[in-house]
């Protein structure tokens, strides 16, 4: 039913045409116009954008790499050769989807890990860092099924080490694993569905992503304050504030990523790729892209195959939990210090866990790795609900206004500013 | 000391393990390369050279299925010399009216001929052991260039003392492993340059690697230039935008 | 003191010393729209034939074992090619035409470059089948050319269109003799 509402208030008449039918200019100007935004955030706060920004341009040069691509196991490796040789521009398009990838997980780890530092998963902000959780687990699912199809040695032996998972489940292990495969063993049905999949599901991921920031306009962003905003003195409209820093943000980023594309674009990547997939010889060390990397540590620091993954997959599932493990009353790492000293053993901890990923399961690295997983595990279960007992945190300010702008010094105000209000 | 400061100490202490991590190929020495760098090019009659080694020595065992006779087009030949090039095999014809395989002059729209039918004749033909396609052999093997001159110059007469040969084995310096099947391809004046320059086997393996190295990755210059300019334009725009940022932002106190 | 719900600075102020601001603003939109220019050409300039169908635009066709009365069929951009060495009565016939007659009016001689060699497009102009006539066994129709099986067309020696339903002549392509035994196509 259509209801009465004010007319819209922009002068275009074409513009109000369409907008008097679908608001759709008007739900602009509000969400990205004149929304309310905290006046504080950081260079950090960038990373959704950009994120966003990576899905487009894998989406958009995955399209144009599909119109050359042949997903058939005999003809899908010299197809891919076809398009970094013959196709115009093709060597350009692929290296920007392949390594593209890689900055797409860069850019959401920081993303993630700004989260985890300023509490952004604390309520009320519980399902919109379940939402990103989910687009987390898609991205990976969506970049082991790509990685597949260019059938290198490492797409097929990779498709082969983690399809073989599933025989780790009891009884119906290797039933899923045949249905899976569509035969024996990874070969041409795998891949065929593979590549439907790997088509599909960024368009899963781009309606999840609708979801992620409809969530976070419900409740408004996090700052690095973790207050709410009290008044409109708290916040900024995000145009032309944050629509110019992003776009900044954007054109520095395209910078970097420009640089490993066109003077390094093998080095995030493995040579083994470059040999077409041999059933018959496995490569002297299977390993899976470098964002993979902590997790294939923590699958290979027990010795036992089915613990192995469930704690890989463990590891994924602690990041869903973490607005429940949490027991502190005070969001922003600011104002933890203990909480602090901790989140960055974490990030030690996963980069170590991802070194530890690169190497041969042997010597020191086996010790480093069961060391990694500890701590990994301990953060999520042991660390993050004792520190929210029994932790110490610093006072908050009253309002980010004053933070922000009476120069920038804590107030020594004694007003108790209740730290989790709603937004 | 803050919890960041203490992040960035651990962090390189860890940065500096990896260096020492062990690997289980032998590092091969550096080369200098002139495609190396951000502004490195092909050097064409480096390229030239190296097909004529691969045509006359590595061509007898080795495919390169991922070539066309006119792709030559990017290592300096001009459109006569690459028809000669290519007519210079014979190559399967279609089948005729009566079904029969004939045999005709090669065309540059045609990939590079195999010197075998397939893998196993291949094998066949080298007691068991297959060489392998060389189209992407220099993106194939870690360390890349200097890996393969490496291997082509690292062929010993004699195993270190208590090494001992499995049979029809050739020992190499440079080769997971040191026994590698292929016996030395290269030695001094194995090929007699059309330029004249001097056939030594360092050069022969320079040039031959130059040539496999752009047959790895033809569009190098390519990505080079316009990667100079993208960054610079770039750069710019991150300069403007810092800029539109900054004075956006110069309105308010923040 | 700034409301933080006015709509910010984007408001162009015009005349009101804001020029530079105007400018920067222009030249940022500006830089932007030259990138996303290039992009779009990228991503466009893929879809053009790549450098392995481009080797194919032009094929060389050994004219020597084609013998008098003989057709040979070969394929150059995906499509059928008729190469043909016309015997002499075939020539005669082609040249004594009168255009009057012809449904799609042209001179033999402004279809042939070379006597006696007839290179034609083998796709009928009807609704594109392969017209027969290129085998010594083929039905050649009433003018000893060729003649469509799908629907009755038939061509001349010429390759011109005799009758219907096809509107036009059997279509020229591009091509140059390089030698005396070579035609180059396209």
């Amino acid at each position: 039913m259509a209801h009465t509402k004010a007319p819209s208030a922009f002068k275009n008449p074409l513009i109000r045409w369409v907008d008097d039918r679908l608001p759709i200019f008007t739900m602009i100007s509000k969400e990205y116009g004149v929304f309310p935004t905290p006046r504080n955030f950081n260079y950090l706060w960038n990373f959704g954008a950009l994120a966003l920004v990576m899905l487009v341009i894998m989406i958009i040069t995955g399209v144009f790499l599909a119109m050359q691509y042949t997903p058939n196991a005999d003809l899908a490796f010299d197809s891919v050769d076809r398009i970094t040789r013959d196709v115009n521009g093709g060597w350009l398009l692929r290296t920007l989807h392949s390594n593209g990838s890689s900055m797409f997980f860069l850019v959401v780890y920081i993303h993630i890990f700004r989260g985890m530092y300023y509490g952004s998963y604390k309520r009320p902000r519980e399902l919109l860092w379940l939402f990103g959780a989910v687009i987390y687990l898609l991205m990976m699912a969506t970049a082991f099924l790509g990685y597949t199809l260019p059938w290198g040695q490492m797409s097929f032996w990779g498709a082969t080490v983690i399809t073989n998972f599933f025989t780790a489940l009891p009884i119906v292990g290797k039933a899923i694993t045949t249905w899976l495969w569509g035969g024996f063993a990874v070969a041409n049905p795998t891949l065929n569905r593979f590549f439907a999949l790997h088509y599909l599901l960024p368009f899963v991921i781009a309606a999840v992503v609708f979801l992620h920031v409809w969530a976070l306009h419900v409740t408004g962003s996090n700052n690095p304050l973790g207050i709410e905003p009290k008044s409109d003195k708290d916040t900024l409209p995000f145009h032309p504030y944050y629509t110019m820093k992003d776009m900044f943000g954007v054109s520095v980023f395209l910078l970097i990523y420009a640089v490993i594309v066109f003077y390094v674009p093998d080095y995030l990547g493995d040579p083994d790729n470059y040999v077409k997939a041999n059933p018959l010889v496995t490569p002297s060390s299977i390993e899976p892209e470098w964002y993979f990397l902590p997790f294939y540590a923590i699958l290979r620091s027990v010795p036992n195959k089915l613990l192995g993954v469930i704690l890989m997959f463990g590891a994924v599932v602690m990041i869903f939990l973490m607005p429940w493990l949490d027991t502190s009353k005070v969001r922003s790492a600011k104002f933890r210090p203990w909480y602090q000293w901790c989140f960055w053993f974490f990030v030690f901890d996963s980069l170590l866990l991802g070194l530890v990923g690169s190497q041969h399961p042997e010597g020191i690295w086996i010790l480093l790795g069961r060391v990694g997983t500890l701590y990994y595990f301990g953060f999520f279960l042991v660390l993050l609900p004792f520190l929210g007992w029994f932790e110490k945190t610093l006072p908050l300010p009253a309002s980010i206004a004053e933070s922000v702008l009476g120069g920038g010094k804590l107030a020594g105000s004694t007003v108790a500013a209740k730290p989790m209000e709603k937004a | 000391m803050s919890s960041f400061r203490a992040f960035l100490m651990g962090g390189a202490l860890a940065l500096a393990a990896v260096t020492a991590s062990a690997q289980e190929m032998p590092v091969p020495a550096k080369q200098d390369w002139g495609f190396y760098g951000p502004f490195g090019t092909y050097d064409r009659a480096a390229l030239q050279r190296g097909f004529q080694v691969y045509r006359e020595v590595c061509a007898a065992c080795h495919s390169m299925n991922l070539l066309a006779y006119h792709d030559l087009s990017g290592i300096g030949y001009g459109d006569a010399e690459i028809k000669a090039i290519a007519a210079s095999v014979s190559v399967p014809d279609d089948p005729d009216d009566t079904g029969e395989v004939k045999d005709r002059p090669g065309r540059p729209s045609d990939r590079f001929k195999a010197p075998f039918a397939n893998e196993k004749a291949a094998q066949a033909a080298n007691n068991g052991a297959l060489p392998k396609d060389l189209s992407l052999i220099v993106r194939g093997r870690e360390y890349g260039p200097d890996y393969i001159f490496a291997l082509l110059t690292g062929f010993k007469d004699t195993p270190p003392a208590g090494m001992k040969m499995a049979k029809g084995m050739n020992y190499n310096e440079a080769f997971p492993g040191h026994q590698i099947a292929m016996p030395p391809p290269l030695s001094d004046d194995r090929v007699t340059y059309a330029d004249g320059t001097k056939a030594n086997l360092a050069q022969e393996a320079h040039d031959v690697v130059t040539f496999l190295s752009w047959a790895s990755d033809p569009h190098l210059e390519d990505r080079h230039r316009l990667g100079a300019r993208v960054i610079i334009f770039l750069a710019a725009f991150s300069g403007v935008m810092y800029g539109v940022k900054r004075k956006v932002w110069s309105k308010i106190d923040h | 003191m700034v409301d933080a719900t006015h709509q910010g600075a984007e408001s162009t102020g015009h005349g009101d010393g804001q020029t530079r601001r105007e400018f920067l603003y222009l030249a940022a939109g500006a830089i932007g729209a030259v990138g996303s220019a290039g992009v779009a050409w990228t991503l466009v300039d893929s879809m053009n034939p790549a450098t392995d169908t481009l080797a194919l635009s032009t094929i060389d066709v050994n004219l020597a074992p084609i013998v008098e009365g003989m057709g040979i069929v070969t394929m150059w951009q995906g499509k059928p090619v008729f190469v043909r060495h016309r015997t002499a009565q075939e020539i005669t016939e082609a040249q004594s035409v009168k255009l009057s007659e012809l449904t799609d009016p042209a001179t033999d001689e402004s279809r042939v470059k070379k006597s006696p060699w007839l290179v034609l497009i083998g796709i009928c102009t009807h609704l594109g089948c392969i017209p027969l006539g290129n085998k010594p066994s083929d039905d050649r129709g009433d003018w000893g050319g060729y003649r469509c099986p799908c629907h009755g067309s038939q061509y001349d020696t010429s390759g011109r269109v005799r009758r219907g339903p096809a509107p036009l002549n059997l279509a020229v392509p591009p091509y140059n003799f390089t030698s005396d035994t070579t035609v180059r196509i396209g």
